[in-house]
């Protein structure tokens, strides 16, 4: 299980973060939540994005550029994503769906994180 | 040893006894008497036998045998006033073992029988519970043993019994857990009456299980068979714990006592077992290292084997102000200390002077990682020094791979147990050290360090906060919030569901934490939690646990187990709906493949038709909610079982989840 856990942060900074994020092309968010779902980044990322197995991909999504080049060469033990499985418009898509994702409630404004004392 | 082998009182006339004037507990002398509490256990009188004596969970208690033609039945040979099974039942109280688990079967009948009519009725008490498959009542033990820090008794029936069995053996065997199990065998062939008793006995059973059981015997005689129960309970409690088998004989347990009651073996005596620490040289070098190390780190595995291991490793952290890495096999070192520095390991580890591994599952990963192709590199220091303590190594064996990849980068191997070196490595830092405290800014550092992965902790816990499925730390969090004022105790592992409990949750007693599998073979989590339920139980704990939707359809009748037998626990059942692990690593090979991962729903999912577990287990006697799938309704459900589980009964929430 461990070996899963992605990498995508670190291929994110060594992608380096000049690479702009409106360098993406243009994505439809809702076929990119239904793509998302399908091809089963969500069992590793969460539904939303918010990690779990794998690495946090949203709010805030890294770099577009960086993502894709995580699908197609991945780092770590992700699957690989290639073209045939994966058309550049679904990733995409995906991308799109990821910058959708609404910034998530802050630690005060959830008691049950909140309260926790060190 | 103080039983000169002829009972007091005989079964007959104590059935009597106890029938007019109550639980007179006849036999009890004798028996306390032959055994010195253990190690630091409970011994078979005192507090243990009165809580067991008062034990409210009993579900139906049984009828002494009537004794009304007891005379002339035994003229005519048909009955018998003294018996193995009542003999092998009082060796077994002797140990001071309280529960007896088994699935029943013909070839152990006679000792399971005992139990129910002696055992249950006389103290100090052996409670027999009864399981619905072999595996669980392994399980039950091994999760009762990470609690009580004994070994509770199971039994199960030869060749099937075994097999079924064997995996949560090797389980516990892998996690190293003492556990007292025995198996039926019918030696004669006489007492094989028909085709099936032949296809379930074997020349051998216990061959089955020796790659992965400390220790087994057949004995021959009741004599024997005192001797070797005795020496399996010493062995099984000698580091490295692990699981001991005895095959007894079906005739023995069933027949009467060779020569009748006046010829009773004695029961033998157990010795306070003194574990072995490490040696003086080894400790005090192992002390200069850490003395003069500038950046120390210490990980513990499976170190406190008792709740006086998690005290001394927190009195050897803080006396060299030195950061633990809890690889979470035990609860060896309080969540929310300052030193706690487990997120950090790999950092740690490779910016450290001196290792420290106490009982290392994996002494290999101390130093060293390999790639995909599996080219290892060293990964910490050229010059730092590694040194493990570890048991585990005094009783190696072949065969299954639980040693895990060779070690070439250790300084120092100490071949002992951890916990029962801690005593004597803080003693002589402490004497190396002398009076001065000169660690005290690189505590503050570490502090700091944990309060930022515990804020870190929380932000990441907001992300899908509100998303459904839930989320892990809404899940988790949810439950904590139910339960964060009680006396409770997390009996399952935490691995599927990220750690969040060990990154937000406070924790600081043994009891709070028991592990995971030891060998994750899957269908452990379900009974072993119940197990250490049943451990917490007398205690008054409130016990709660994570099973996963998987794990528990490998045995759900353990349910039935918990209802039946009125164990109170908690199970949240983390439901994604998959054998998830599999999911995650199938997607790998299928994309290679370029062939998607659409189809794998068909090997790996647990859906279409989705299992409503509410209803299952309500259909096992059990308080059950869900599927809640709204995080909004999580909080009130919990709150609601848990009235329940306070009341004495198990509970079940179904939880439909994100997969970690």
């Amino acid at each position: 299980m461990q070996r899963l856990v992605l990498s995508l942060a670190f291929v994110g900074l060594a992608a380096g973060a000049a690479i702009a994020q409106d360098a993406a092309p243009k994505g439809d968010p809702v076929h990119g939540k239904t793509v998302f779902v399908a091809y089963g980044c969500w069992q590793c990322h969460g539904y939303q994005g918010q990690g779990g197995a794998g690495p946090k991909l949203a709010p805030n999504p890294l770099p577009y550029e960086a993502i894709f080049r995580q699908l197609r060469k991945p780092r770590g033990t992700m699957p690989i994503y290639t073209h045939v499985t994966t058309p550049d418009q679904d990733v995409a898509d995906i991308y799109a769906y990821l910058q959708t994702i609404p910034k998530a409630k802050t630690v005060a404004e959830i008691p049950a994180l909140n309260d926790i004392q060190p | 040893m103080a039983d000169d082998g002829a009972p007091k009182v005989g079964r007959r006339g104590f059935l009597k006894g106890a029938a007019l004037g109550g639980i007179a507990a006849a036999a009890t002398p004798a028996i306390a008497a032959a055994q010195t509490p253990p190690n630091g256990g409970t011994g078979a009188t005192g507090p243990r036998a009165a809580a067991a004596a008062a034990n409210k969970a009993e579900p139906r208690p049984a009828q002494p045998v009537s004794t009304a033609s007891e005379s002339s039945q035994r003229e005519e040979g048909l009955t018998y006033t003294s018996c193995g099974g009542d003999y092998m039942t009082d060796v077994l109280r002797s140990l001071g073992i309280e529960y007896f688990a088994a699935t029943p079967g013909n070839t152990f009948m006679g000792l399971h029988e005992a139990i129910v009519n002696y055992g249950m009725l006389t103290t100090p008490k052996i409670r027999s519970l009864t399981t619905m498959h072999e595996e669980a009542s392994v399980a039950m033990c091994h999760g009762y043993a990470k609690i009580s820090g004994k070994p509770m008794a199971c039994m199960f029936h030869t060749t099937v019994g075994t097999m079924h069995a064997s995996m949560a053996v090797y389980n516990a065997y892998a996690d190293r857990v003492p556990i007292f199990m025995m198996t039926g065998v019918a030696l004669q062939e006489e007492r094989r009456p028909g085709g099936v008793d032949w296809l379930h006995d074997a020349t051998d059973g216990p061959a089955l299980l020796r790659d992965f059981t400390k220790w087994d015997d057949t004995p021959a005689s009741l004599t024997h068979f005192g001797e070797s129960a005795v020496r399996a309970w010493k062995f099984s409690m000698t580091p490295p714990y692990g699981p001991t088998l005895l095959a007894v004989d079906t005739q023995m347990q069933e027949d009467e006592i060779p020569g009748g009651a006046a010829k009773r073996p004695p029961i033998p005596t157990l010795p306070r077992i003194s574990p072995p620490a490490g040696e003086a040289g080894a400790v005090r070098d192992l002390a200069a290292m850490l003395v003069k190390a500038e950046h120390p780190v210490i990980t513990a595995d499976r170190c406190a084997r008792t709740p006086a291991g998690l005290k001394m490793l927190v009195e050897l952290a803080e006396t060299l102000q030195a950061p633990v890495c809890d690889t979470t096999n035990r609860m060896n070192f309080p969540w929310r200390h300052p030193l706690s520095q487990s997120p950090r390991q790999g950092q740690l580890l490779s910016q450290a002077d001196v290792i420290l591994g106490l009982e290392p599952g994996d002494p290999f990963g101390l130093a060293n990682r390999k790639n995909k192709e599996g080219a290892v590199r060293r990964f910490v220091k050229p010059d730092a020094k590694v040194v493990t303590i570890s048991s585990v190594e005094l009783y190696p064996k072949g065969n299954y791979q639980d040693l895990q990849r060779y070690p070439s980068n250790i300084d120092l191997a100490m071949e002992a147990d951890a916990e029962a070196t801690l005593p004597f490595l803080i003693e002589e830092v402490k004497r190396q050290m002398g009076a001065k405290s000169q660690y005290e800014a690189r505590g503050q550092a570490f502090a700091k360090m944990h309060h930022d992965d515990l804020e870190a902790a929380k932000r990441n816990a907001t992300f899908g906060w509100d998303d459904s499925p839930i989320s892990m730390p809404r899940m988790c969090q949810e439950l904590y919030e139910q339960i964060k004022g009680d006396d409770w105790s997390l009996v399952s592992d935490t691995n599927f569901q990220s750690r969040w409990p060990q990154k937000l949750w406070h924790a600081d007693k043994h009891y709070q934490f028991i592990g995971g599998h030891g060998a994750a073979g899957i269908g452990y989590l379900t009974p072993a939690s119940l197990g250490a339920a049943l451990a917490n139980q007398e205690h008054g704990r409130l016990s709660v646990s994570f099973i996963g939707d998987g794990d528990l359809m490998f045995g759900p009748g353990v349910l039935w187990t918990a209802a039946h037998e009125r164990i109170p626990i908690l199970y949240l059942v983390h439901n994604n709906r998959g054998y998830h692990m599999e999911i995650m690593q199938m997607q790998v090979i299928a994309n290679r493949r370029n062939r998607g991962i659409d189809r794998l729903g068909i090997a790996c999912g647990i859906d279409n038709p989705n299992i409503n577990y509410a209803q299952m287990a309500k259909s096992l006697g059990m308080y059950a909610e869900g599927p809640i799938e709204n995080p909004k309704d999580l909080g009130p459900a919990i709150k609601r079982a848990i009235a329940v589980v306070k009341k004495g009964e198990p509970a079940l929430i179904d939880v439909v989840a994100q997969g970690r």
